[in-house]
């Protein structure tokens, strides 16, 4: 087995890795920086379309005080106050540094940031990159703040599939090559997780391939805990029909914010006011309850031809939607769409897991040496994510955990990987192997049932009955199915292996979301149970999970709240 | 009947150094469908080891699905599959791995870099 050694290990390379890497790299730390795709390319980061929320006040007088206000409400009651006060309070620092790196957030004449209005804000607080570019320009600046850092190696194509632990205290961990299928031992003084979230475990997802919950699974399996694993977040009105290709599904989240556009069921009426949100137009109904509406319409039989409900632009002008939107249009033309000529379908989309590993405010899990960043944290976003945090998220999350991660090694004592640590693992992997093997679906064709499991059972709305029977499967999917799965024993890039060890990790997690799911008896934010409609009181409260003996724990626990006072909104000079 | 359309995709699989050799799939067909999505369905569907790369599946965002189609250097995930059937391989100027997956990796992102020299 090889062996390598750093002070920090960061697992994923999306933009809270990155920006962790960099914050350990300027506070003196060596990284490693793995991502089992491509640098940069993986992950969701690279996704985003549009909306970075932080209160920097360029468009209009804004104080993070408000932006915070703002996520505590869409929280519904279970957001950590300290995480979600970190998030909002640092978003404006990172997006202004992530200036320095040369993003190029859109602009105004005047030279102010561009601020857009969206669902859940109270004033125009997310910032941009046109067109529909954010992702990839974030990805790219970060990229290159990564490659100029002598601290940071970078490893492409390195799957990490378990931290090691040695008397309670991470102290690396193992992983295998993606190419050559080579076993290496990894030594690190600290294990950043940054991996991502879980929606890809849903038939209808906006997830890169990789956002399986893996990082969630390594974290339980390493000893920390889990936290508000039920709350998945459905974007309402996700890519449905004509088939488009080279588009985000997400894609008509920006459209709606410059343009508003209707909403509209199969009769092509306006529908959202039935359900408390105004529409007319004008993009403000909450996520939850836009996804709620279309599943509802659809059920009393008024949905667009398949399954969903109409989107429209057909009422703004050409021109308006070239100056809007430029190059998307002409995208749009080779798919043969013509918004003014025809409506496109959308549907409910699985989008963003709010849950995930607990932390306190350095980023850090009850392990000591062990620690999370991005979308793999749980806790500042409650029951439902407000639009436009997740990036900033990424960035304020990332930056913390590299710098106390780094704070925390550079006086720690080293352990050290032993091959003992990755035999138990290797010698099950190595029973899987098979010479000659006729050919089969595998552990691809198990995720392909799995995200049907999960999307009808563990889904938008929810029964008990549903979700038991959802349970039960993943539970038999863990000790049967995955457990007489065959992989071809051939490298290089055994594809099959790769799946294999992906699964064994998606099943852990979706287990963990399944479980929570089922113990929550009332409808929350995101958690929206058709037989118990109403939230109760008593349950404003998080259910925390852990791995005891190989099997799931739950526990109630009081939402950590904290001091702070709405401050006066401000115009930033500039 | 209704039996729902298919079309064919053959893939020229193998590794670096061994007989390249083409192998053949029925896949469903629907109008505006990528290659991608044929792929991912013979993976999920017939033959999980069939190799290539990709990440974001459908936003032509991680440039990570760059293969060759019908002879023309392309996405698989903004390429067309279409009735008549398609070959599809691996990028001919880059290092082959297997089946549809060249080495894409840049040479400074890899761990032993160093070692490689």
């Amino acid at each position: 087995m090889i062996r390598v050694s750093t002070d920090i290990l960061v697992v994923g390379a999306g933009g809270a890795g990155m920006y962790a890497a960099v914050s350990a790299a300027r506070a003196g730390a060596n990284v490693i920086l793995a991502d089992k795709s491509l640098i940069s390319r993986g992950g969701a980061t690279i996704m985003a379309q549009m909306t970075v929320a932080a209160a920097v006040g360029q468009h209009e007088p804004d104080h993070w005080t408000h932006h915070l206000s703002d996520t505590l409400e869409a929280g519904h009651g279970l957001c950590n106050e300290k995480l979600a006060k970190i998030l909002c309070e640092e978003a404006p620092l990172r997006i202004m540094e992530m200036e320095d790196w040369k993003v190029g957030w859109a602009r105004e004449i005047n030279g102010r940031m561009c601020q857009v209005m969206a669902p859940g804000h109270k004033v125009h607080r997310c910032v941009y990159a046109d067109f529909l570019n954010t992702g990839p320009a974030v990805a790219r600046a970060l990229r290159g703040e990564v490659a100029q850092n002598d601290r940071i190696s970078r490893a492409s194509g390195l799957n990490v599939v378990d931290v090691v632990v040695h008397d309670g205290r991470a102290v690396g961990a193992i992983a295998i090559d993606v190419e050559s299928s080579e076993v290496i031992l990894i030594d690190a003084g600290a294990v950043i997780l940054a991996a991502g979230g879980l929606t890809r475990l849903y038939r209808r997802n906006s997830a890169s391939v990789n956002m399986v919950g893996e990082a969630y699974s390594m974290a339980l399996r390493a000893g920390a805990e889990l936290i508000d694993m039920e709350f998945v977040q459905f974007f309402p009105i996700g890519h449905l029909a004509p088939r488009m290709v080279g588009m985000d599904p997400i894609m008509w989240d920006p459209f709606r914010y410059k343009l508003g556009g209707r909403l509209l069921n199969g009769n092509f009426e306006e529908f959202i006011q039935n359900y408390g949100g105004t529409d007319e137009g004008v993009y403000t109904a909450r996520r939850d309850l836009a996804s709620y509406a279309i599943y509802k319409e659809k059920e009393a039989g008024r949905a667009s031809p398949h399954g969903g409900a109409w989107l429209s632009f057909q009422h703004i002008p050409e021109e308006t939607l070239k100056e809007a939107f430029g190059p998307v249009i002409k995208s749009l033309a080779k798919n043969n769409i013509d918004l003014t000529k025809q409506s496109v379908e959308v549907s409910p989309i699985a989008h963003y897991h709010m849950g995930g590993i607990r932390v306190d405010e350095k980023m850090k899990t009850r392990v000591p040496g062990l620690y999370a960043a991005g979308e793999a944290v749980g806790g500042a976003n409650g029951a439902t994510r407000l639009s436009g945090n997740a990036i900033p998220e990424a960035f304020v999350f990332g930056e913390r955990a590299g710098r106390y991660a780094a704070a925390e090694v550079i006086k720690a004592d080293r352990g050290e990987v032993t091959e003992k640590d990755a035999k138990m693992l290797l010698d099950e992997v190595h029973s899987h192997l098979k010479n000659n093997l006729s050919p089969s679906s595998g552990a691809a064709g198990l995720m392909h049932e799995l995200q049907g499991v999960m999307e009808n059972h563990i889904g938008l709305i929810r029964t008990g009955p549903k979700m038991e029977k959802g349970l039960s499967r993943i539970r038999e999917m863990i000790v049967d199915d995955l457990a007489h799965i065959q992989i071809p024993d051939k490298g290089p890039f055994n594809q099959a292996m790769q799946d294999w060890l992906e699964m064994r990790n998606a099943l852990q997690c979706a287990e963990a979301v399944a479980l929570a799911a089922t113990n929550r008896p009332e409808s929350r934010g995101a958690h929206q149970r058709e037989d118990i409609p109403n939230a109760n009181p008593d349950l404003e409260k998080n259910q925390v999970l852990r791995l005891n003996n190989g099997s799931l724990q739950t526990k109630w626990a009081n939402v950590v709240k904290t001091n702070w006072k709405l401050e006066e909104k401000v115009l930033a000079e500039v | 009947m209704n039996k729902k359309k298919q079309t064919v995709v053959k893939i020229v699989r193998g590794v670096a150094d061994e007989e390249p050799y083409e192998e053949e799939f029925e896949v469903p067909y629907e109008s505006g469908a990528s290659i991608l999505d044929a792929l991912t369905w013979i993976r999920s569907h017939k033959d999980s080891s069939v190799a290539f790369r990709y990440s974001c599946v459908n936003a032509n965002a991680c440039k990570e699905c760059m293969i060759v189609v019908d002879g023309k250097v392309t996405y698989a995930c903004t390429a067309r599959l279409n009735e008549n059937g398609v070959t599809v391989g691996p990028l001919k100027n880059k290092r082959l791995i297997r089946d549809l997956v060249t080495d894409i990796v840049p040479p400074k992102e890899r761990l032993f870099s160093i070692d490689q020299t």
